[in-house]
């Protein structure tokens, strides 16, 4: 492990300073630290942004919720409003991790967590995330658990939160502050498409600082419902995971996939099917017939596509009962 | 009860338990040590090829560094060293720029602190000539070539081709295990200083006086001039049984530098260097009348081996003693890979053989339409099935009986993918299973202490499965004394020759010496001191079928959209002889069948095709069974008592491991009416469309 200099930051601006001259945020330490150890991340500052006064949920004017970036994972799981109305995030957080790691992971450094490939986890491989250009050894190698949508011949891993996972399917927005100024990306554009540039994992602008995500009130969403298939009951990244929301009326749905690509995955052209028709078996075996029409699955990752079609009509069915 | 105050079959909790739980207990890598240096292991990142080049210049001047042991100028060692199965080149570190495996040791740096050393072997710039390398098994690999007779050896007993002709019903078919990784709690770690002429060390490992005899053999030092001490030891499964890379490589840093080193591998080192189980391919055919009576059984595995160290994974040990058949063929292949060498790793072959087994028994019950269970009891053996010996005590069927009645089993009906509990099926299985018993000559003395109390003194070691507690109460009993007038001495290679913990022999092995030495002892009034080897008394030990046994008992839910298997129930009935403290007896096999289910549905060493390298070298990566996949467990013990053997023990060590698997694979196929013949039984494998 590289030495390195840390420090806490003593306000927003103190932060930005830092960042924008090289030092890296550290939130909960429960990625960043293990991949330092590892020597996959070696900065030579850290800048502990966990002390700034960005904790916290509150309503907003529209009916949503405004969560600060560093609320931990075990406080937005557990907010009476997050678990009334948008049900499928408190179910998505509580199902990462363990209870220790969700005491000490922030929410914004949940969305910045890295990919758990294998190949990237490993310095003694080849990896485009890690040194653009080296190649990507899953491709033609172990790629049981990569993606099978929105992939490219330059990486194939997939991104591990759950959490986002249900934010994306309620339009959650992210929230940034730089030294120029703030600004906000939509959570489903945060994450850029993989190209040629894997490397590039987020849209946020350099030494941008996240601070805050909100959840408009119009994606109110009681009957929501986030249902994740891994390896082994607990203490595992998804193999594939499923956040499904309906509308007040039951009319329309939300829904976002986990464990298929490099970003949690919408699935609109789902939700467009099931405009289509009444909620019927037939009508969401079509729709997720329809959204997996684009999955380009590797030699040993088909049944990923497969399981993401099961998941997607059984919780659409448990959403409706 | 041959005892005066029946120390021996009560239930006790470890004496060292307070210390573990509090942290006073301490391991190998927490021993004081003055003027202590660092060793960082550099393991190679390619399968197979020559080093070209390391480049030493790159971190000498790095803060704290020492210097870096490489094979240019590492002490030589004798090459005619091994253990059990010879000479062995797993334990030749450094001595050429040869790399037989990614994984392989090729330097170690020395600095003054550990993170130094981290930072400086992470640094150090290693060049490859690569060559091309083989790390795929096949069972028909034209390499393949009949494993050692060293045990497991081939048998060929009556006409096994007339036998599967003839029969009513036969199943052939092929059941497979991937390499599996030991990757105990605790990380190896040594320690190792010069105390004058000898050479101290301080050791993780499972048995102190046989690494210290390899370790002097390997350097060429005469036994007197080697001691190797363990402290408590966090769990071997096997991986600690070799004089490991961390003793050797200390061991050379320390006749290098002229002070105390020590070496602790790295979690990832752990699961790339040390032992690991080889993956298995093994062909079964078994036949039977329309009543369920065996015809024939040929059992045919194949298993893969590195070019370095002989080793046998001896799958088919059950196969020849568990049922009655009057033909039974069985030959072992083995498959030279540029892989870690395999070894022993809890219930070694049993474990993987008893998969195949115990699978095939429960496809022939199926296509018979007959009860698992009733197809077992139709195929009791009267004598040894291949030895024709008589058997010492064979309690399979009680335990066959009473876990069956514990489980429920009489009620179920054994018709597949009947059950459901919401989206869930529901199955349940069972397996039948067996472990040899035996002792191996050790070496302990006794000494009458003035104050009253007796010094037991043997080599052995506690690898945290309660072994301290276990001696300290056979040595009671064998004095007729409390258990508190015995103060017991383990854990130094100084207090003489004993069998490891291993090969669920380490507590047969250990209690026959205490009773030896305690029998002379009180011959002479419990006065002065005796020392006893039990290599004479052992040789006497009639030659009979000697078995513990077991039957275990799964139930299962299966999701089969997402092909989710979970364990809902487990229950585990034991034979293994008499049970010396039925609290920590417990404890060992409950841990077992969690190998056994972690087995089953999760572990595997996962392999870069492209490279030959492991891609899953860590926990997250390499996955055992969570608290949440294991569900409550009953496990208990049957009468039993092993004639001949002290105290009538028989070991209990490695049978826990054994079974489960194929019960949980039995049970899912009751469950979805689908056969599960890889393991592990992943979700992708179970998932209908």
């Amino acid at each position: 492990m590289k030495e390195f200099a840390y420090r806490r930051a003593t306000d927003l601006r103190d932060a930005l300073i830092a960042g924008s001259t090289g030092a890296r945020y550290l939130g909960g330490g429960t990625n960043l630290v293990d991949l330092m150890k590892s020597g996959v991340e070696a900065p030579d500052r850290l800048v502990d942004v966990r002390w700034l006064p960005l904790a916290g949920i509150r309503e907003t004017p529209d009916g949503g919720l405004l969560i600060g970036a560093t609320t931990t994972n075990s406080d937005l799981a557990a907010h009476p409003g997050v678990r009334r109305r948008y049900p499928a995030l408190s179910q998505a957080v509580l199902a990462g991790a363990s209870g220790q790691l969700r005491n000490m992971a922030t929410v914004g450094g949940n969305l910045l967590q890295r990919t758990r490939c294998g190949y990237f986890a490993d310095p003694s491989y080849a990896c485009n995330k890690r040194l653009p250009g080296s190649g990507c050894p899953a491709i033609a190698g172990q790629h049981h658990n990569h993606a099978v949508l929105g992939w490219s011949p330059h990486c194939a891993a997939t991104h591990p939160s759950d959490m986002a996972v249900a934010l994306v399917a309620f339009d959650a927005i992210v929230r940034y502050e730089t030294l120029d100024g703030g600004g906000e990306i939509p959570l489903e554009e945060f994450y850029p498409p993989v190209g040629d540039t894997p490397q590039r994992e987020t849209a946020l602008p350099p030494g941008a600082l996240i601070t805050a995500v909100v959840l408009p009130g119009s994606a109110v969403s009681p009957r929501s419902r986030y249902r994740k298939v891994r390896e082994r009951a607990s203490y595992a990244f998804a193999t594939v995971s499923v956040a499904v929301g309906l509308d007040g009326d039951g009319g329309s749905a939300r829904i976002a996939l986990g464990g298929v690509a490099s970003r949690p995955w919408r699935a609109r052209t789902a939700e467009s099917s099931l405009l289509a028709g009444p909620p019927t078996a037939d009508g969401f075996r079509a729709a997720a017939d329809a959204e997996l029409s684009a999955a380009r699955p590797l030699p040993g990752n088909g049944y990923k596509v497969t399981l993401a079609r099961n998941l997607i009509v059984a919780v659409l069915e448990e959403v409706h009962a | 009860m041959n005892t005066a105050n029946g120390a021996v079959g009560t239930a006790r909790p470890r004496i060292e338990g307070k210390a573990k739980v509090t942290g006073a207990a301490r391991y190998a890598a927490d021993v004081p040590m003055p003027d202590l240096l660092a060793g960082s292991v550099v393991l190679s990142t390619v399968s197979r090829g020559r080093i070209r080049g390391v480049d030493v210049s790159a971190v000498r001047d790095m803060p704290g560094v020492v210097g870096v042991i490489d094979h240019t100028n590492a002490p030589r060692l004798n090459p005619k060293a091994g253990g059990f199965f010879g000479p062995d080149g797993q334990l030749r570190l450094l001595q050429d720029a040869v790399v037989p495996f990614a994984g392989w040791p090729v330097a170690l740096v020395v600095a003054e602190t550990p993170e130094q050393a981290r930072a400086a072997a992470d640094a150090l710039p290693v060049t490859y000539d690569e060559e091309p390398h083989d790390t795929a098994f096949t069972a028909d690999h034209p390499a393949g070539r009949p494993a050692l007779t060293i045990f497991d050896e081939p048998v060929d007993v009556g006409d096994v081709e007339a036998g599967l002709a003839a029969s009513a019903v036969v199943v052939q078919e092929r059941y497979r295990t991937p390499e599996e990784h030991c990757s105990a709690m605790e990380p190896h770690s040594a320690t190792v200083w010069w105390e004058g002429e000898r050479l101290e060390a301080i050791d993780s490992n499972q048995g102190p006086f046989t690494i210290a005899a390899t370790l002097a053999a390997l350097f060429s030092l005469s036994l007197d001039r080697v001691r190797v001490r363990t402290e408590q030891v966090g769990g071997g499964f096997g991986s600690k049984g070799l004089c490991g890379p961390q003793l050797i490589l200390a061991a050379m840093a320390a006749l290098r530098f002229r002070r105390p080193v020590r070496v602790t591998l790295t979690r990832a080192q752990v699961f790339l260097a040390t032992a690991m189980r080889p993956a298995t391919d093994q062909l079964i055919r078994i036949g039977a009348d329309a009543d369920g009576r065996l015809r024939a059984i040929w059992h045919e595995p194949a298993f893969e081996i590195s070019p370095l160290a002989e080793y046998i994974e001896g799958c088919t040990e059950l196969t020849k003693t568990l049922y009655a058949a009057p033909a039974i063929r069985t030959n072992l292949t083995a498959v030279p890979l540029d892989i870690l060498p395999p070894g022993s790793m809890r219930g070694p072959g049993a474990v993987p053989g008893s998969f195949a087994l115990e699978s095939a028994m429960d496809e022939l019950a199926e296509r018979l339409d007959l009860d698992p269970l009733e197809l077992r009891l139709r195929n009791e053996p009267p004598v040894g099935p291949v030895s024709g010996l008589p058997f010492s005590s064979r309690n399979l069927v009680a335990c066959l009986r009473e876990g069956a009645r514990r489980f429920g089993w009489d009620t179920r009906d054994r018709r597949p993918r009947l059950r459901r509990d919401g989206a869930l099926l529901i199955g349940t299985g069972l397996a039948a299973t067996s472990f040899s018993v035996g002792a191996f000559p050790s070496s302990a003395s006794m000494t009458a202490e003035p104050d009253g109390t007796f010094t037991v003194a043997i080599g052995a070691t506690d690898l945290g499965t309660g072994a301290r507690t276990a001696l300290t109460a056979i040595a009671a009993d064998a004095l007729a004394v409390g258990i508190d007038l015995i103060r017991l001495k383990i854990s130094d290679s100084a207090l003489g020759p004993a069998w490891p913990a291993g090969g669920s022999r380490g507590t047969t092995s250990w209690a026959w010496a205490i009773a030896e030495a305690a029998a002379k002892l009180r011959e002479q009034d419990r006065r002065g001191t005796v020392t006893v080897d039990t290599g004479q008394s052992l040789g006497d030990l009639p030659s009979l079928e000697r078995h513990a046994y077991s039957a275990v008992f799964a139930e299962v839910g299966v999701d089969p959209a997402t092909g989710e298997v979970r364990v809902r129930r487990l229950l585990g009935m034991f034979a293994v002889g008499r049970v010396v403290n039925p609290l920590t007896a417990r404890s060992q096999v409950v841990g077992g069948m969690i190998g056994g289910l972690s087995m089953a549905l999760h572990e595997e060493g996962v392999r870069d095709p492209v490279s030959g390298r492991h891609v899953n070298a860590d926990f997250a990566g390499y996955h055992i069974a969570s608290h949440a996949d294991v569900p409550d467990i009953e496990a208990d013990f049957v009468p039993d008592y092993e004639p001949g053997i002290p105290l009538g023990i028989k070991g209990a060590g490695e049978i826990g491991n054994v079974g489960t698997a194929a019960a949980i694979a039995n049970a899912v196929w009751h469950a979805t009416g689908v056969r599960q013949r890889s393991l592990p039984i992943r979700l992708d494998r179970v998932l209908e469309a």
